[in-house]
């Protein structure tokens, strides 16, 4: 294990943390931009600086590996200043249109300009304009409005292997966009819009919808798949305008087109709103409410396993159930009809 | 070198483009008239091509020894190789007024050579040549009669520190490489020399190959490294070349390869050529480079030496520094220790240029005041203007001014007045040099190669150069000079790398000794030393005015009006101060103010 | 994509292979065979080596050396160091452009005879200003000389 003190404060860590890693076990705030403890570190954004005994200069934390014995400084007026003056020159090179834009109330760009002050900024100039609509159903890119904290790329490469999107350029011009300058074409399974810390990427889905106010957060499974991913869904009265995932869940935050793209489905006029019998072969479906329809499944179990015997029952659960469910679908095949007939497509 | 007659043609970058192969193929073929086939006339006359002797300037420069006599002849072209074949080689009598004067032996006699020692005496193309001046013994000693840690002692005690331009003692540097548990280590040697105005690490590698591979090897030896690469310029294709023929012939010999001088200590050397990224002269950079992607900068630490090229301890050393490995083996810790300063020991190689009459490559021992380097081995400044300032350490350094003419250079001097030693470029600037503009210069060039990873260095030095711009057009405002020093000191303090580090030292130290010439731009919208063109207003003299027409043709605006072979006049609401007028005219007529 | 340019490419990959070589230098073969950097041989090289294309465009983009667009027959390297430019480095480049005619942004000329570039540092900075033409170096120059220089160059079919 290794000790160290910063601010005052000392903290044991395993050996390999790094010193933000230290600073938020003793919850201590240091800002970040490109920094996401599910990737590796890449020290671009100088907002996590630190001053630490014997080093002349300050020096990024979440690149910095704790060594016993360290002093560690995070929050000093030059730090400060340092920090300040970062925030202020990104604000310069980004288009101050946080009314209409999309990661307002989630951005993190937004909330440091706030913590800072920043209300003029002494910093003026040239801005990128990497600004192209591309065509795809699910995400938008902002180019304009990328920090370049790397995140998505990283993300692409690291978590999905797919390597979808790069760095381009160099300098003030530098990029994040897809070999060529063409459109985005990878699978769209948004991990970039996830990460991103502005407004640069969003889903297509989300555009015009409510961003915060009046917002409601409710956590759930993802029903597409056996992996069962932790969601949480926004909504606004009875419409779902967005998913995403929290990190802290069993997936990592991490979920695929389909879990956090494919939600139309829930708002669509075309799904069935009451269960539908259908009382003999090849007859007509009829509406029923749902005492009807247990009742009446039930009933057909019941006079299946009197007349033939249990085993001529089998039950076939699906993945896009939870476990809660599937465990009571084949509980009751086993205990209450007596049957071991049941399985389910990820195999109990 | 031995008896008999030697030529010596100068055959670096500089040589050759003044036309050195030329007198190469001259001498040849004059020689084979005089009846002698292979360039050997009668039996000891050897015709050789050696690297660069530093001074450039008066290439091409041709060395005849006739018995032990050297004669030193300048600014030979194809043309005057017969007579110096008749006279000075068959006939024995130098011709006197094509030798170099005087002032060729005070830019020589004052500096220290060690490591320039065998340039121009060595054909860099001869594995031979460099044996005969006790070449690869160093490595032979040390490999089969020296720990590796021994090695790292002799090192430290010599007090070499890194040349490439931070200045850590490179003794310590591979004790702590070699400190790691590793099951491989590399050795990398940084010719990725990208600093406009330096040439010391070209000159070196085109002039002397074999010294840089010997000191790689005792290096790698020392670390326990089995692989190294030289990450090179592709800018530089002579020196690659030669790099590779030196490789070559260093592994026919046995002295790269497996189980050299009979150890069973094994190195493979291999060259990777630079793509054009002045960032890639940055540690991590390069490593980043060599591992096949883009050179952007990691965050240190760790620094290389315990986690580098795919993840392993690696040392990366400059071109100067490995080149000055051999001797320090061969001669002692104390020889080497004996000149420079108290903590710089050693010599300094320095590309001396800009403003100045012997621009070239020099060698100065370490502490060398600067009016020493700049009035006695420089000859003092171009066309008898006056001095302004020295500009030391490429875009990374900074401008020390004439009052700091006595400062002794080595890295604490350099650093004590905000500049560096940097990889040892200086410009010597004169009184027509403005310093926002300079400062801009520098601005430009770090700027455009920023990799653009971290946010300070992407977008401050950008903003920096804005700043700088619109001062020397004339639209400077009142807190210009502050508003650049915070942002210049707050990029300096929280860049990525040791080029966002250092980019806004120009406009640091032109700030600190130079403000009023930023304050004539910004307040009275001058620029003192009439570069500027957008602060000066042109005018043509009548009297001088022979009315050919030129600066009108060559005036994009249709400003200047004028009758054929009258005065013409410049109409200066319509002028855009592009300057194209003053660089037409012939006859001085057009004039700045 | 030609057979020829599939055999080409076959080529540079074994040679790289064999090298142990990186991107950098694959690109380098590839420009050095082609004279500049095609989409469809990154493709190709992104098929065969299982690289994303991304990571070829990001080398590609970052080193100055890579070209994605053919060059003149002719290059002219202004080199733009330190000395080159307080000599005047400038004012060559603004008179080489106006000597062949070329616009705003524009590098290569209409005819594909010539391309402008310019490089930070040839280290040849004791005959400053330096521009190169091809391989050669051409040392001491004055807008008025490189423009006789070139002359040379223009006149070859």
């Amino acid at each position: 294990m290794i000790n160290l003190t910063i601010d005052d404060k000392q903290i044991e860590v395993a050996e390999g943390a790094t010193v933000l890693e230290a600073a938020r076990k003793l919850n201590i705030d240091i800002p970040t931009l490109c920094h996401d403890p599910r990737l590796k570190p890449y020290g671009a954004c100088r907002l996590c600086i630190v001053e630490i005994g014997g080093m002349a200069k300050p020096v990024t934390s979440c690149t910095t590996p704790a060594t016993n014995g360290m002093v560690v400084k995070t929050n000093t007026a030059k730090l400060y200043r340092l920090r300040k003056t970062t925030v202020e020159l990104l604000l310069s090179d980004h288009p101050n249109d946080c009314m209409t834009c999309i990661g307002t109330g989630d951005c993190k760009l937004q909330e440091l300009a706030y913590a800072y002050g920043i209300r003029e900024n002494r910093f003026q100039g040239a801005m990128r304009d990497h600004n192209r609509v591309d065509v795809n159903p699910f995400i938008t890119r902002e180019q304009n409005k990328c920090v370049m904290c790397g995140l998505c790329v990283r993300v692409c490469e690291e978590v999905q292997g797919v390597g979808a999107i790069g760095y381009a350029e160099r300098g003030f011009e530098a990029k994040v966009i897809p070999p060529f300058g063409h459109d985005l074409k990878c699978e769209f399974c948004g991990q970039c819009v996830s990460v991103c810390p502005t407004g640069a990427l969003s889903g297509r889905l989300w555009s015009g919808k409510p961003r915060m106010a009046g917002v409601k957060f409710t956590d759930t499974t993802c029903t597409y798949c056996g992996c069962g991913c932790n969601i949480t869904l926004r909504s606004t009265g009875d419409q779902v305008i967005r998913i995403d995932s929290k990190p802290d869940s069993h997936n990592r935050g991490w979920l695929c087109v389909k879990g956090r793209f494919g939600f139309e489905f829930i708002n669509s006029a075309d799904r069935l709103t009451t269960p539908l019998i259908r009382r003999q072969k090849g007859g007509e479906f009829e509406q029923a409410t749902w005492d009807e329809a247990y009742d009446y499944v039930a009933k057909r179990l019941s006079e299946i396993k009197d007349k033939h015997g249990a085993d001529a029952l089998g039950g076939l659960c699906s993945a896009r159930c939870t476990n809660e469910e599937n465990y009571l679908f084949q509980k009751m095949f086993r205990a209450r009809i007596g049957t071991n007939n049941v399985d389910h497509c990820a195999r109990y | 070198m031995n008896d008999g007659i030697v030529v010596n043609v100068c055959m670096g970058t500089g040589g050759i483009a003044a036309g050195g192969d030329m007198v190469m193929q001259e001498f040849i073929k004059e020689f084979e008239t005089a009846g002698v086939k292979n360039a050997t006339v009668k039996e000891k006359c050897r015709l050789h091509k050696v690297g660069c002797r530093g001074f450039c300037a008066r290439d091409v420069l041709v060395d005849i020894t006739v018995d032990g006599q050297v004669s030193t002849y300048q600014y030979i072209q194809p043309e005057m190789v017969k007579r110096l074949v008749q006279e000075h080689v068959l006939g024995a009598k130098p011709i006197t007024e094509w030798l170099v004067g005087d002032d060729y032996h005070v830019f020589h006699d004052n500096q220290t050579k060690r490591v320039l020692a065998d340039l121009g005496k060595i054909d860099p193309e001869s594995i031979e040549e460099y044996l005969g001046v006790d070449g690869y013994k160093a490595a032979e000693k040390t490999l089969t009669t020296m720990k590796p840690e021994e090695v790292i002692q002799v090192v430290k005690d010599s007090g070499l520190r890194g040349r490439g331009g931070g200045g850590f003692p490179t003794g310590v540097k591979w004790s702590f490489c070699a400190a790691n548990k590793a099951d491989q280590r590399y050795i990398i040697c940084n010719a990725d020399e990208g600093d406009p105005g330096a040439f010391m690490d070209r000159s070196v590698v085109e002039g002397n190959p074999h010294a840089v591979i010997e000191g790689m090897i005792i290096g790698a030896y020392a670390i326990g490294a089995s692989v190294g690469y030289v990450y090179i310029r592709a800018e530089y294709p002579l020196a690659v070349d030669r790099l590779r023929l030196a490789l070559k012939h260093a592994e026919e010999r046995g002295f790269l390869g497996k189980k050299l001088f009979g150890t069973d200590f094994s190195l493979k050397i291999k060259v990777k050529l630079g793509a054009g990224a002045f960032v890639c002269g940055e540690e991590t950079a390069l490593i980043a480079s060599i591992e096949g992607e883009r050179g952007m900068p990691r965050a240190k630490p760790p620094f290389p030496a315990n986690k580098g090229l795919w993840g392993k301890p690696t040392i990366i050393n400059n071109v100067e520094t490995f080149a000055n490995i051999p001797q320090i083996m061969n001669k002692g810790a104390a020889w080497y220790a004996s000149i420079g300063s108290e903590k710089s020991k050693g010599t300094k190689v320095i590309a001396l240029t800009g403003k100045i009459k012997n621009t070239g490559l020099i060698e100065i021992p370490m502490g060398m005041p600067l009016k020493d380097i700049i009035f006695k081995v420089g000859g003092g400044i171009e066309g008898n203007k006056l001095f302004k300032a020295v500009q030391t350490g490429g875009p990374s350094g900074g401008c020390i001014p004439q009052q700091f003419i006595d400062l002794p250079v080595d890295y604490e001097g350099l650093a004590s007045v905000g500049s560096m030693m940097g990889s040892g470029g200086m410009v010597v600037l004169d009184e027509t040099d403005c310093m926002v503009n300079i400062s801009k210069f520098f601005l430009q060039f770090t700027q455009s190669e920023s990799c653009g990873k971290c946010v300070p260095c992407r977008i401050g030095t950008k903003r920096l150069l804005e700043i700088l711009t619109r001062i020397t057009e004339g639209e400077g405002k009142e807190g210009d000079i502050e508003l650049l020093q915070q942002l210049a000191e707050d990029v300096r303090d929280s860049s990525l790398c040791g080029l966002g580090m250092s980019a806004p030292n120009p406009v640091i130290s032109t700030i600190k000794y130079f403000r009023h010439e930023y304050e004539a731009h910004i307040k009275h919208k001058k620029c003192p030393a009439k570069v500027c063109n957008k602060l000066l207003t042109f005018f043509i003299r009548e009297d001088m005015c022979v009315g050919c027409g030129m600066c009108a043709k060559a005036c994009s605006v249709n400003a200047i009006s004028g009758e054929k072979k009258q005065p013409h006049k410049i109409n200066n609401s319509m002028c855009i101060q592009c300057g194209s007028c003053f660089d037409a005219c012939k006859f001085s007529a057009v004039l700045k103010e | 994509m030609d057979k020829q340019m599939t055999e080409t490419l076959e080529a540079i990959y074994s040679r790289c292979v064999a090298n142990e070589d990186n991107i950098i230098t694959v690109l380098q073969e590839i420009q050095h065979e082609f004279g500049y950097i095609q989409e469809e041989a990154v493709n190709w090289f992104s098929a065969r080596t299982n690289i994303p294309p991304s990571k070829y465009y990001g080398v590609i983009t970052f080193y100055s050396q890579f070209h994605q667009k053919p060059r003149g027959k002719n290059i002219v390297t202004v080199c733009c160091g330190t000395v080159c430019h307080v000599k005047g480095a400038p004012r060559i480049i603004s008179k080489v452009r106006e000597d062949l005619k070329l616009k705003d942004d524009q590098d290569t000329t209409r005819d594909m005879a010539f391309t402008l570039e310019h490089v930070n540092c040839v280290g040849a900075c004791s005959i400053a200003p330096v521009v190169l033409v091809n391989e050669k170096v051409f040392g001491k120059q004055t807008p008025s000389k490189i423009v006789n220089n070139l002359k040379a160059y223009k006149d070859k079919p």
